[in-house]
């Protein structure tokens, strides 16, 4: 209960910065639409107000600044506007309407958690090969790495239609998207953790004569647990952003990329940032269920206090 | 003098590295007899825990005779001929002190009933009966290594290698370890091998006490000690230890001068 304070303090001081921000960002804006209700702003015309900065206009235009917070399309909403859309598009339709924000997030969860899983079972297969076989080491690794240069938003694209044009489509090609990010931390974390005995303890399994699976199974795979929860976490966030780029490009009608794409393109920006939020949320919740799985786990394990 | 169980001859080991070769061992020649307490004192890098490592079949010789139980010694390590104890005590953290001392008998493939009965006696054997359940983190370092000797000694090797097993404690601990460890050797008459920095303790465990010195690692001199079996932590105290000690500083000073 002690870091509530840190964290509460860090909080405050996005939502203070925020909601400041508001003003400025949206002046412009409020300034035409006062000016078509008669309510007079200073300079007068939008030709002259072109030519002012955004915090010089809201200094010159103070009586304004309300409506800054409520406008209809703002270019940066104001936090209770992105709190209401998000309670309104959660609790407020039946969670089966495309109108809702839970049907779009079980679209993209579902997505996410396939990838993830793929993703993460490649990525400790890999890992396996990498630590067990030379030759894997040597050839498997650079590519993986080569494998995250590319920018997912080109990678994209190709996947949705190469697959597409093979007759497969919806769920499966987002999920390739999603576990192509995930893949690569689950490996390097995973190797790092096979990896993690040292050679005193190898050498004490030696001594028994212990065959290359004993070696596995009772040392390796139980050493490498922290490092796995770790790369795990930083998977399964990555998986969700795969599965959100996933449905970009293809003009998806459901899930979170497609919210932000229609919000984008139908001057909804309020759309836009509560999928924006639904998906920051749905990662902190991803995360946090790994977290709790990671604490059981070694804990019984016997691990509990290292961790 | 019973049948040696180790037994080295013209042994010689060469490490290649990029500085060129390092001779760790260079013409060894050694008999260590069942039931013996033999210590290799030395500086870092005359070879001790390299022949000690030989004997296990961690290392292989370069050239020379090394037999163990009249075996070579992959084939003695294969017949479960020793324990083997680290300067680190190595315990799995995810594991039980008695989940510790199974990992051996799992391996090696003996029966579960066998198992508990084991781990039971040989915890009673170190003193920790009653800590079967409790993680390593919970034990202080001593323990832990004690725990860790219990592991060795789990499969009822006859020989016990032991590469500093005290090394890393305080010498309060390391003075009741040591006569712990007499005690253990006198009740079980198993061969150890142990390798110690500490002029003190080779000369208060040993029956045997082997001088090394480096560049080439060799052996400079063997000392049968003359005390009693039975020895008090005091007998540090007595003249007859006190001239062990002092033909071991020799030693290791010779070792040093023609170095």
């Amino acid at each position: 209960m002690k870091s509530l304070v840190p964290v509460a303090t860090v909080i405050a001081a996005i939502f203070a910065i925020w909601t400041l921000s508001v003003v400025p960002m949206n002046i412009h804006l409020t300034a035409d639409l006062a000016q078509r209700q008669d309510i007079p702003v200073t300079p007068d015309t939008p030709q002259a107000r072109q030519d002012v900065g955004a915090f010089a206009l809201a200094l010159r235009n103070p009586d304004i600044w309300g409506m800054t917070y409520v406008l209809d399309r703002p270019n940066l909403p104001s936090p209770h506007q992105v709190g209401a859309e998000l309670y309104t598009s959660v609790f407020t339709v039946e969670p089966t309407s495309r109108r809702s924000l839970v049907y779009h997030a079980w679209v993209t969860l579902s997505a996410t958690l396939l990838g993830f899983a793929i993703g993460a079972g490649a990525g400790i297969l890999l890992a396996v090969g990498i630590v067990y076989n030379r030759a894997m080491d040597k050839s498997v690794m650079p590519w993986a790495i080569i494998s995250q240069t590319i920018p997912i938003l080109a990678l994209a694209p190709m996947v949705i239609v190469i697959m597409g044009s093979m007759g497969i489509q919806g769920l499966l090609p987002k999920a390739i998207i999603s576990a192509y990010l995930s893949f690569f931390p689950v490996v390097v974390g995973m190797v790092k953790g096979l990896r993690s005995p040292d050679a005193m303890q190898l050498d004490l399994l030696r001594t028994y004569s212990a065959s290359g699976s004993q070696g596995f199974w009772k040392l390796r795979l139980p050493s490498s647990m922290p490092y796995l929860f770790a790369s795990l976490k930083i998977g399964i966030s990555a998986s969700l952003v795969g599965a959100i780029v996933g449905e970009l490009p293809t003009g998806a009608r459901a899930g979170f990329g497609a919210r932000m794409l229609v919000g984008d393109q139908y001057g909804q920006p309020l759309v836009t940032w509560a999928a924006l939020f639904g998906a920051a949320i749905t990662a902190a919740l991803l995360v946090a269920l790994l977290s709790m799985i990671e604490r059981g786990t070694l804990r019984r394990m016997g691990m509990g206090a290292a961790a | 003098m019973t049948e040696p169980t180790i037994t080295a001859s013209g042994l010689n080991l060469t490490f290649r590295t990029n500085d060129g070769p390092v001779h760790a061992l260079r013409d060894v020649n050694l008999d260590i007899a069942k039931g013996e307490f033999v210590s290799f004192i030395g500086p870092s890098g005359c070879g001790k825990t390299t022949f000690l490592r030989c004997i296990a079949g961690l290392e292989t010789p370069s050239d020379g005779q090394l037999s163990v139980n009249g075996m070579t010694p992959d084939e003695a390590r294969q017949a479960r001929a020793y324990g083997y104890v680290f300067q680190a005590a190595g315990l799995y953290p995810w594991r039980t002190i008695g989940g510790n001392i199974r990992l051996p008998l799992e391996i090696m493939g003996f029966a579960r009933s066998d198992q508990a009965e084991r781990v039971a006696r040989v915890l009673e054997m170190v003193e920790l009966s009653g800590f079967e359940h409790k993680y390593p983190w919970q034990l202080s370092g001593g323990m832990q290594q004690r725990a860790s000797i219990a592991r060795a000694l789990a499969f009822d090797a006859d020989i016990l290698l032991m590469d500093e097993p005290f090394g890393a404690l305080d010498e309060i601990v390391r003075d009741r370890l040591n006569e712990q460890l007499l005690e253990l050797w006198a009740r079980t008459e198993k061969t150890i091998a142990f390798v110690t920095h500490s002029i003190p303790e080779a000369v208060y465990l040993s029956t045997k006490i082997v001088v090394m010195s480096p560049r080439p690692g060799r052996i400079t001199d063997v000392i049968d000690s003359p005390l009693p079996k039975e020895r008090p932590l005091d007998i540090r105290d007595s003249q007859q230890f006190i001239e062990v000690a002092h033909r071991v500083r020799e030693g290791l000073r010779a070792g040093h001068v023609d170095a």
